[in-house]
């Protein structure tokens, strides 16, 4: 494991570092997202509702490794060959839209399910006094709404980091994929997976005494259920 | 447009509202005028609550016409943030926003609207508060308050808009028996400085005092209506007689 350490442990360390970039552009993508669609779920208009879970039933129905694949192989391919446009994405872009849209879906339903958990008369109350729709979201619903999405919104957050490993497919230099061409050098398998799973390990379990920390903060002077 | 005399405050006529298939509200026609006390009794979903809420554009009608200060409630023209702005609306579980202290739920949408400067804003609600003896809870989040007091609390929110019209939907409903006093105090008195007020409720005892008119509604119609005497000492319609018999 040493040997893994001093010989290859800036080009892991680089590596999640490239991992947490490519979490990090996904995750504020597809928070746009998953705001964007959520509000479309409880819009009261219901082509909005429809736009939402058509969305919704596309992404979560195809694995996102078929996602990375169709997106960084399939469309160059098509822009190529039937449009004559030459395009090329970069392995970051076509990993940020996959995690993006995947995530995104995935927020979209948790931000619909924590509006809708808010008493009805919350907004009727905010509206009564004159305030418009998006003001009432934004200033009564939304900030109860965030108190209960938090928990779950950090675990996805944790599932998109877990996630981002599935880009080594497509040839984004994160972790896995890093880690695959060291074992491929030195053949050392137990050491080199070792190393890459204790460090998701750490991000992971900072990412969720965070969530704890923020929770605690957000929960103070509520009353226990 | 029919011409209408200045103090009609809410003219209503032949309102009509569906939820789905069914009809909830058939063929409703009223005209409350500046300083009246309209009360509405009727047994649960007779429509009285509904017919509230279309007032208020809570719930969109169906058909008929709704004006408000001379406001058509019915055409998309209308700003209805406007006309909400000088409708108060009360519920029956207060509705307050648990995430504000008392100060800031009154606060809230006059300086949103920018209904003047801060200090000036803070100084009507401590008034309001006062009104309804709510003065030193200003501070308190509205779980820490009794259902007597969040009502109250939720009437000076109300309030704070400065409406011409207020509309109560059950108020004391979900209170404890010890505290459907306070409240109604409160409202007697807003009744008495001449606010025009449209309430819905069961408390006979508050119609018969304070009500200048008074509706009694069941399955969809206004069945009757007078002036308290006439309607609770009085009714001409077996309907009424039998609902208050089971009431009073």
């Amino acid at each position: 494991m040493s040997y893994i350490l001093t010989n290859y442990g800036g080009l892991l360390l680089r590596a999640m570092g490239q991992t947490l970039l490519l979490t990090l552009s996904g995750l504020f993508f597809a928070s746009i997202i998953g705001v964007i669609f959520g509000l479309l779920a409880v819009s009261h208009n219901r082509i909005c509702n429809w736009i939402e879970t058509i969305f919704i039933d596309i992404v979560r129905g195809v694995p996102m490794i078929v996602l990375a694949y169709f997106v960084f192989f399939g469309i160059p391919y098509f822009m190529n060959n039937t449009l004559g446009k030459n395009v090329t994405l970069s392995a970051l872009t076509a990993g940020t839209i996959c995690l993006s849209l995947n995530c995104g879906a995935y927020m979209a339903e948790i931000i619909r399910a924590g509006i809708q958990s808010v008493d009805p008369g919350q907004m009727e109350a905010a509206r009564s006094l004159g305030l418009t729709y998006g003001t009432a979201m934004r200033k009564v619903v939304m900030p109860q709404a965030i108190r209960t999405m938090i928990p779950t919104i950090i675990s996805q957050f944790i599932i998109t980091l877990k996630d981002s490993s599935i880009l080594s497919v497509i040839g984004f230099p994160e972790l896995v994929n890093t880690a695959k061409n060291i074992v491929a050098n030195t053949f050392m398998s137990f050491q080199t997976w070792l190393v890459v799973a204790i460090m998701y390990l750490i991000i992971i379990l900072a990412l969720s005494k965070a969530a704890k920390v923020i929770e605690r903060r957000l929960n103070r002077g509520r009353k226990k259920v | 447009m029919a011409e209408r005399k200045s103090d009609v405050k809410i003219h209503v006529s032949h309102l009509k509202k569906y939820f789905g298939k069914l009809e909830v509200l058939k063929d409703i026609s009223l005209d409350v005028h500046e300083g009246e006390v309209v009360v509405i009794i009727g047994p649960s979903g007779s429509g009285k609550s509904t017919f509230l809420r279309c007032m208020n554009r809570l719930e969109m009608p169906t058909g008929g016409e709704i004006y408000v200060n001379g406001m058509n409630l019915l055409s998309r023209k209308t700003n209805i943030n406007l006309v909400r702005q000088n409708i108060g609306m009360v519920f029956q579980h207060f509705n307050l926003f648990p995430n504000m202290d008392v100060l800031k739920n009154l606060m809230m949408a006059p300086l949103d609207l920018k209904k003047g400067d801060k200090i000036h804003l803070e100084q009507t609600a401590m008034q309001m508060l006062e009104k309804v003896g709510m003065t030193e809870k200003a501070h308190a989040y509205p779980e820490q308050l009794s259902g007597g007091q969040q009502q109250r609390v939720a009437i000076a929110r109300a309030l704070c808009m400065h409406p011409d019209i207020m509309l109560f939907d059950e108020p004391t409903s979900a209170l404890d028996p010890e505290m459907v006093g306070e409240v109604l105090e409160v409202m007697k008195e807003l009744a008495a400085e001449g606010m025009t007020m449209v309430v819905v409720t069961h408390e006979m005892g508050f119609a018969r005092e304070v009500g200048d008119r008074v509706l009694f509604m069941d399955g969809g119609y206004i069945v009757e209506e007078g002036t308290p005497e006439e309607v609770l000492k009085n009714p001409k319609e077996q309907r009424t007689k039998d609902f208050l018999s089971k009431v009073l």
